[in-house]
């Protein structure tokens, strides 16, 4: 019995040996990489989190150009913010049409989106996978948790300065969802991650939330053009007066548009100009060319760069799909045969431009004017302003001349002047009018080399054609037309307006996009916007 | 037989005549040879007179021999393990007496052991659905992976080769699929060593490392009940191979060559040159018209070919004092018909089964090495050669781009817009792997001596890979021109360690009238998967993408189990399983899972009433209920939240610095398993001695807490869709078995073996909240970027096809916004399809559930024929209710494919003379197919040599026909898509062997 016992008990003894160690086995990490606390614990970790929420607006993933996607679920060229954004602000308007037939893309051209539209939805999972990373590095920066971390003052203070990047980057982000959605799910830095249903902000109450938010960061931001591609106060300015252009819109209950803020919109506008940082490019075409970093027009620009941060979006879309028919592809950088052949304008906008001005960029070889049918790329005129050269005409750095070096102007002093004037020419108590005049001047000389074609007053509909022509193909024309109730109007169209050939009025519910079916079934705390 | 026949009166009158004469009795002895079915002796049969302690056991060649019989009427009997009783009354004469007789193999042989998991049970005792296959029932021919041995065999397990690419893998099904996102392939497991999941880098298939020559069984445990005690990895099913081992101490030698022929069935139907043409005049811009040229060539025959196989085997086995054993040693050399294809093989195995201690301690030690070469041909080739401007010849005149006919832009530089040439890519890239791989176990087992009846076992094993490739194409070659060519190389290990400890006891308790055997004890396994980074450089030495980071992913399983059978009078039998895993999949509050199971099975046919039934040989009624996990397939530290570092081409730029970025990847700290619950109901029946046998199942599985990959509300999780677990799929349905031997009849006999199976897949939930459902898209198709024809949704069968649905004119053509035809709608705005929802918009609200690729009927039909030294065999096997979707035809049968704005020619599909489609129409159910088919897999007919050099060597010649016939509506290429979405598929050869045997004693 003895022996019985003591052979169990070595036996019971060996088991339970091997079983410790291996329970301690379940708990394994992967080999390389960082996890959410390892990563915060070195200062020197954090401008390499802020760097990633700054490339949410160009990157679609880890790798260059597509590899470990941010979003899934949609190709990751047609996820890039600025390409989606582009895609929302300029196809259904007058401006672009893009002539392929990938899914949704009809759509867009002929207003018919539905709730179901990539683009619609790849838009707004690009907003809140931005919105999700900044809450998380801005709560990992609060000053509680920097101060228990124990870093040096000079780190907590520098620490400090990314934190108000990211809460500009989070607001310019709930901007343009205020801007195409209206409203959605609110989620800040309290919130947390994983399982929960946020609950809504109305447009109203997402207003209200930008406007604090960046009165809050503006002041505590650097100066400036201190650093190139770093969010600064020029950049929060300039948001400011686009959120305060457009306060009526985004402020609408109903049909009754919200309260006038234009006295507001030429202050921040005046702040900008007043600053001394920012002038005018001498050549309007510079600003469009990879070396357009050397512009001290620029207030914001995205990086693009064909060799460290490549996408199939960005300039890269803008240079490869507006390249098709007979147009060369060395005036345009990018290697032979592989324009994509897509975008052209819609004849509303070369009508619109003067051939003697020099914003008048348009290659017509081969092209017609009209448009009959929108997957020729002949029909309708070429767009020759975005490049891979440089000003001496040398291509960009990506030696197979795919991925393109220009940076994207998300703001430029040229916006700011127009804004001003608008304001003005809205008759904001605090615009100077001559000063106003001077600005819209100012974009004609440059434009046309002489005074020629100066103006001696300006109304706001002469704004609205005039930021066309200066602005056109920058992703800003939705939100002006909108401003002006002739997004969806009878009263001006454009060619495949509503899906017609002429252009016909469509539906006032377009002024919104719908909220993309798939969060409405994953959240019950959604409702769509009314007419979807 | 014939023999006795004739016999019988001589013999009847002769014996009479003596027992009328003298009364005295007579001695006489008998001997003879007993016979297998094939005609070779049958060694080891036991030759007993009935109702006497007379017996002997045939001799190696199956002679027999009796003395000290007394001459007159009697019954002998001849047994063999596998066969078939016999029992024969016969009558002997004074003096010598030479009778031969024939054995059947036995269809059922319910004293058979079974290997479960942990353990083997005897055939009759199963309570749960399990099928097994024995090598003489395997496919034959031109086998290369151990899956393709028993296709169409087992009732609901489905095996769809994934093309005719040497080596290429199978999709294996049990029941259906029981997930969407987690894994839906089987558990598989050598000699009690479970495999890998996941593939290998450089291998087509993993399991093709192991050689099917050595394979003694298949068997496939089907419902929870069999599958509980392999817990966490058991949800779709096991299959548990088991290798052949060493037999006895005499020497045996046997060796095995089979050559095969492969040959294309057919070829995708294109426009020929002529046809082509005309369409392009017709229909084409003056630019394109410029682009025709003279040539005529068949682009598809340009790129297939016949080509050869040779797999030869040599195994020896025997034993040495206590130690049995048996080596094989393999090569195969197999060509596939695509130019360049080709997986060279070389195995070895080893099995000892040495016993020690007068038995009590039995050692088990398998040992499988393989090392395979692969040669991968450029499969985007396929696509190409339908693509591919049939009026252009395969050289151009000049020595660029490797003298192959390109498309090249104005400069002269290829465009990269266009087709490349198929010939070129073929010849151009050179894409190799070697996989060398390694699976064994030792396995100890102790009968512990002061408690009867429990053994001790432990086993250790492992599977260990180790691979490496390498991929380079020519700077001068057009498909890489851009990028100066390809050099790259790759590496990759996996490693599974595996250690049991367990005890199994087995007491009979004859008061009770029953017996009672338990297994326990736990078991470990830890998986590693490493690869070193490598850069991606060109042919000219430039560096294109640096070396980034290195990959490692571990994952460990710790498992507890137990399995108490109780026996009661050998005819209730209850069995209950319970196992508890752990994984390193879940944080630790998910990691535990409790997987349990029952069983009844009631042996109907010993009971009384059916005991001596000479009709009812067998009847037994199984019930099974039990919950089975899965957690294969998914990220391995899914529940962690991971920052990952960008890479150098994903970098942001401040001032002139670049920084490269730090990213928090989406997880889900609730993260665990998903729950398989089968109910399963079974009968087995046996009629005339098992002449005819069958069984009927019935059963239902619901999976709950479904890993799928959903959209997460928007701004909760770093990404829009996460890995969680939401909702439900059930699988229900019944299978049928019935064989049988019709014909038994001296020298000739055939048996049949039918299997059918009725399985319906459905949905039941997708959202984590009670309201609506998540139409998840999936199915991505060639054309258009990000079209998905395929869609999850609840109320439905996994992967339903989502399209629009088409139109169709009066003459049956769908219609299409084309001229001439007084069917279709002249006006262009008027839309093609149907406007689901009458808003005169056709956008994505329009979609409908069109049909579904797994179709809800199986079946297969095996027979087997004997006649003296021949035999023959064939497997039909077929599907009803599959559907296809034909992107070759959506991608390719519409104008708008020749590749206006591409300047270049690309041929289109025959398809479009049906269709006149302008632009591409993707989302048409035109496309989604009737892909039901009745195969003849094979047929085969061989012939056993009579045994020469004293009975010593045995040669049996076979010759076969694989892939034999397709009947089926679907207008592509091959019916049967893993998958459903046909899209440059690579061509299921028709494959001619010889084959030879040769067995040495």
């Amino acid at each position: 019995m003895k022996k019985l016992f003591f052979k169990t008990l070595a036996l019971t003894t060996v088991l339970s040996l091997t079983l410790t160690s291996c329970f301690k086995d379940l708990d394994l990490q992967p080999a390389y990489g960082l996890n959410s606390q390892t990563v915060y614990e070195d200062p020197n970790n954090y401008i390499h989190v802020l760097a990633k929420l700054y490339a949410g607006f160009t990157m679609t993933g880890n790798n260059g150009p597509a590899g470990q996607p941010d979003i899934s679920g949609i190709d990751e060229g047609f996820s890039q913010y600025t390409r989606v954004l582009w895609n929302l602000q300029e196809l259904p308007t007058d401006e672009a049409i893009c002539g392929w037939n990938d899914p949704g893309m009809p759509e867009m051209n002929k207003m018919t989106w539905s709730s179901d539209n990539p683009w619609v939805k790849g838009m707004y999972y690009r907003i809140y996978f931005e919105i999700a990373q900044c809450n998380e590095f801005i709560k990992e920066t609060s000053d509680a948790k920097l101060a228990e971390r124990g870093f040096s003052e000079s780190d907590q203070a520098r620490i400090r300065q990314y934190r108000n990047e990211a809460r500009f980057l989070r607001a310019i982000t709930y901007y343009h969802l205020m801007d195409l959605y209206g409203k959605g799910p609110f989620i800040d830095e309290n919130s947390g991650v994983g399982s929960f249903y946020p609950a809504e902000k109305s447009r109203t109450e997402l207003f209200s939330y930008v406007e604090s938010e960046l009165l809050a960061v503006t002041p505590e931001l650097g100066s400036p053009r201190f650093q190139y591609a770093r969010v600064d106060k020029a950049v929060a300015w300039t948001l400011l007066a686009r959120l305060y252009l457009n306060a009526q819109i985004y402020t609408k209950q109903g049909t009754v548009l919200g309260p006038p803020r234009y006295e507001d919109c030429v202050r921040y506008c005046d702040s900008v100009i007043q600053s001394g940082a920012y002038s005018l490019e001498p050549n309007y075409e510079h600003l469009f060319l990879t070396d357009n970093n050397l512009s001290s027009e620029i207030i914001f620009p995205i990086v693009c760069d064909g060799q460290f941060t490549k996408s199939y979006g960005g300039t890269t879309f803008l240079v490869h799909a507006s390249v098709g028919g007979s147009m060369q592809v060395a005036n345009f950088g990018i290697a032979p045969g592989s324009g994509w052949a897509g975008l052209r304008a819609k004849k509303n906008l070369p009508l619109a431009i003067d051939t003697a001005d020099s914003r008048y960029l348009f290659y017509t070889t081969g092209q017609t004017l009209e448009i009959n049918i929108s997957t020729t790329f002949t029909n309708g005129y070429a767009v020759t302003k975005w490049k891979n050269l440089d000003r001496n005409g040398n291509p960009g750095s990506d030696p197979t001349k795919t991925f393109v070096d220009t940076d994207f102007p998300m703001f430029r002093l040229a916006d700011v002047y127009l804004m001003y004037a608008e304001a003005a020419a809205r008759n904001a108590s605090n615009a100077n009018q001559t000063l106003a005049i001077r600005y819209v001047n100012d974009l004609r000389e440059r434009a046309f080399g002489n005074t020629a074609h100066n103006v001696t007053s300006i109304t706001p509909d002469d704004i609205l054609t005039e930021r066309m022509r200066e602005l056109y193909w920058e992703g800003t024309r939705r939100t002006d037309l909108v401003r002006f109730d002739k997004f969806t109007s009878s009263s001006y169209v454009w060619p495949f307006k509503g899906g017609d050939v002429a252009g016909v009025g469509v539906s006032d519910h377009l002024n919104l996009y719908p909220i993309p079916s798939s969060d409405l079934t994953a959240n019950p705390n959604l409702t769509q916007n009314p007419g979807y | 037989m014939n023999q006795m026949l004739r016999k019988k009166p001589l013999l009847l009158l002769g014996a009479l005549l003596m027992l009328s004469g003298i009364a005295a009795a007579q001695n006489a002895t008998l001997k003879g040879k007993i016979l297998d079915e094939t005609g070779s002796g049958l060694p080891g049969a036991t030759v007993q007179i009935v109702g006497t302690d007379k017996s002997t056991a045939a001799d190696a060649n199956g002679n027999y021999s009796l003395d000290g019989l007394t001459a007159g009427a009697m019954k002998v009997a001849i047994s063999s393990i596998g066969y078939n009783r016999l029992v024969q009354e016969i009558s002997l004469v004074g003096g010598a007496n030479t009778l031969t007789f024939r054995l059947r193999p036995s269809s059922v042989n319910l004293d058979e052991a079974v290997v479960v998991g942990y353990g083997t049970a005897q055939k009759k005792d199963l309570t749960g659905a399990v099928n097994s296959v024995n090598s003489k029932d395997f496919q034959s021919g031109n086998i290369v992976s151990p899956e393709q041995l028993v296709v169409g065999k087992i009732p609901g397990v489905k095996i769809t080769s994934n093309g005719g690419a040497p080596g290429s893998g199978s999709r294996i099904r049990i029941r259906g699929g029981s997930s969407l996102n987690a894994s839906n392939d089987p558990l598989i497991v050598v000699d009690g060593v479970p495999l890998i999941d996941g593939g290998i880098n450089g291998s087509a298939n993993p399991l093709n490392t192991i050689n099917p020559a050595e394979i003694e069984n298949i068997t496939v445990l089907k419902d929870a009940s069999a599958t509980a005690i392999y817990g966490a990895r058991g949800a779709n099913g096991v299959i548990l191979i088991t290798t052949k081992r060493g037999t006895g101490n005499a020497l045996n030698v046997e060796f095995n060559t089979v050559s095969s022929y492969s040959v294309p069935t057919g070829y995708v139907k294109v426009l020929s040159p002529e046809q082509f043409t005309q369409i392009v005049r017709d229909s084409g811009t003056a630019t394109q018209e410029t682009f025709l040229t003279n040539s005529s060539t068949d682009w598809q025959r340009e790129i297939f070919r016949n080509a050869f196989s040779s797999d030869n085997n040599i195994a020896i086995s025997g034993g040495i004092k206590n130690l049995p054993y048996r080596l094989t040693l393999g090569y195969l050399s197999q060509q596939g018909i695509l130019k360049r294809s080709e997986l060279d093989r070389f195995s070895a195995g080893l099995n000892l089964n040495p016993t020690f201690f007068e038995n009590k301690l039995k050692v088990d030690v398998n040992a499988r090495f393989s090392s395979g070469k692969n040669f991968f041909a450029d499969q985007g080739s396929i696509g190409a050669a339908i693509a591919f401007d049939p009026t252009k010849p395969v050289n151009s005149d000049t020595t660029a781009y490797g003298g192959y006919f390109e498309w090249l832009d104005t400069q002269g530089k290829p465009n990269t817009l266009a087709t490349r040439n198929p010939v070129g890519l073929l010849n151009q890239k050179d894409d190799q792997s070697t996989v060398n791989r390694f699976i064994g176990n030792v396995k100890l087992d102790y009968a512990i001596d002061w408690v009867e009846g429990l053994h001790a076992i432990a086993n250790v094993g492992g599977d260990f890979t180790r691979s490496n490739g390498s991929v380079y194409i020519p700077a001068t070659a057009a498909s890489a021109f851009t990028r100066g060519g390809v050099d790259n190389t790759y590496e990759q290990e996996v490693d599974n360690k595996l250690l049991d400890l367990y005890f199994a006891y087995s007491k009979e308790l004859p008061n009770l009238n029953s017996r009672i055997e338990a297994t326990g004890g736990y078991s470990y396994q830890f998986f590693s998967r490493f690869s070193p980074a490598r850069p991606d450089i060109n042919a000219l030495g430039d560096t294109i993408v640096p070396a980034e980071f290195n990959s490692l992913t571990e994952k460990s399983l710790l498992s507890f189990f137990g399995r108490v059978t109780y026996n009661y009078k050998e005819k209730y039998l209850l069995t209950v399983n319970v196992r508890n895993d752990y994984s390193s999949k879940f944080a630790k509050e998910n990691r535990s899972g409790i997987f349990p199971s029952a069983a009844l099975a009631w042996r109907i046919s010993q009971e009384d009433f059916l005991k001596d039934s000479k009709s009812v040989s067998d009847l037994k009624l199984r019930l099974g209920w039990g919950v089975v996990g899965q957690q294969d397939g998914i990220y391995e530290y899914g529940y962690i939240p991971n920052y990952s570092q960008g890479a150098i081409t994903g970098q942001y730029q401040f001032g002139s610095d670049f920084y490269y970025t730090l990213r928090p990847d989406p997880y889900d700290p609730d993260l665990k398993w998903e729950q398989t619950t089968t109910l399963n109901a079974g009968i087995d029946f046996g009629f005339f001695n098992n002449r005819i046998y069958g069984s009927l199942d019935v059963y239902s599985k619901k999976t709950d807490d479904l890993l799928a990959v959903i959209p997460a509300p928007a701004g909760t999780n770093f990404s829009n869709n996460i890995l969680t677990n939401v909702g439900s799929l059930e699988n229900k349905g019944f299978e049928v078995t019935l064989g049988g031997v019709p014909v038994s009849r001296g020298d000739f006999s055939v048996e049949l073996n039918a299997n059918f199976t009725y399985n319906k897949n459905e949905i039941t939930n997708l959202t984590k909240t009670a309201s609506d459902t998540n139409d998840i898209l999936v199915g991505g198709v060639s054309g258009g970027v990000g079209t998905t024809v395929q869609v999850q949704s609840v109320g439905y069968p996994a992967y339903s096809f989502f399209v629009y649905e088409q139109i169709y004119g009066s003459n049956g053509r769908p219609w299409a916004i084309g001229p001439n035809d007084i069917t279709q709608p002249l006006d262009t705005t008027e839309s093609i399809y149907v406007d689901q929802n009458g808003d005169n918009i056709i956008n994505e609200k329009d979609l409908i559930h069109y049909k579904y690729p797994d179709g809800n009927f199986n079946f297969g039909f095996s027979a087997n024929m004997n006649y003296k030294r021949w035999s023959m065999a064939f497997v039909i096997r077929g599907e009803f209710g599959n559907y296809v979707y034909n992107n070759v035809n959506s991608n390719r049968g519409s104008y708008n494919a020749v590749g206006g704005s591409v300047k270049a020619l690309n041929n289109l599909v025959e398809d479009y003379l049906n269709t006149s489609f302008r632009t591409p129409q993707y989302l048409s159910s035109y496309y989604v197919e009737d892909a039901s088919f009745v195969r003849m897999d094979n047929i085969s007919l061989g012939y056993n040599f009579k045994p020469f050099y004293k009975d010593r060597i045995g040669l049996r010649a076979t010759f076969g026909v694989q892939n034999v016939f397709v009947l089926s509506g679907y207008s592509g290429l091959d019916p049967e898509i893993p998958g459903g979405i046909d899209n440059n598929f690579y061509p299921r050869p028709r494959i001619y062997s010889i084959g030879l045997n040769l067995q040495i004693k």
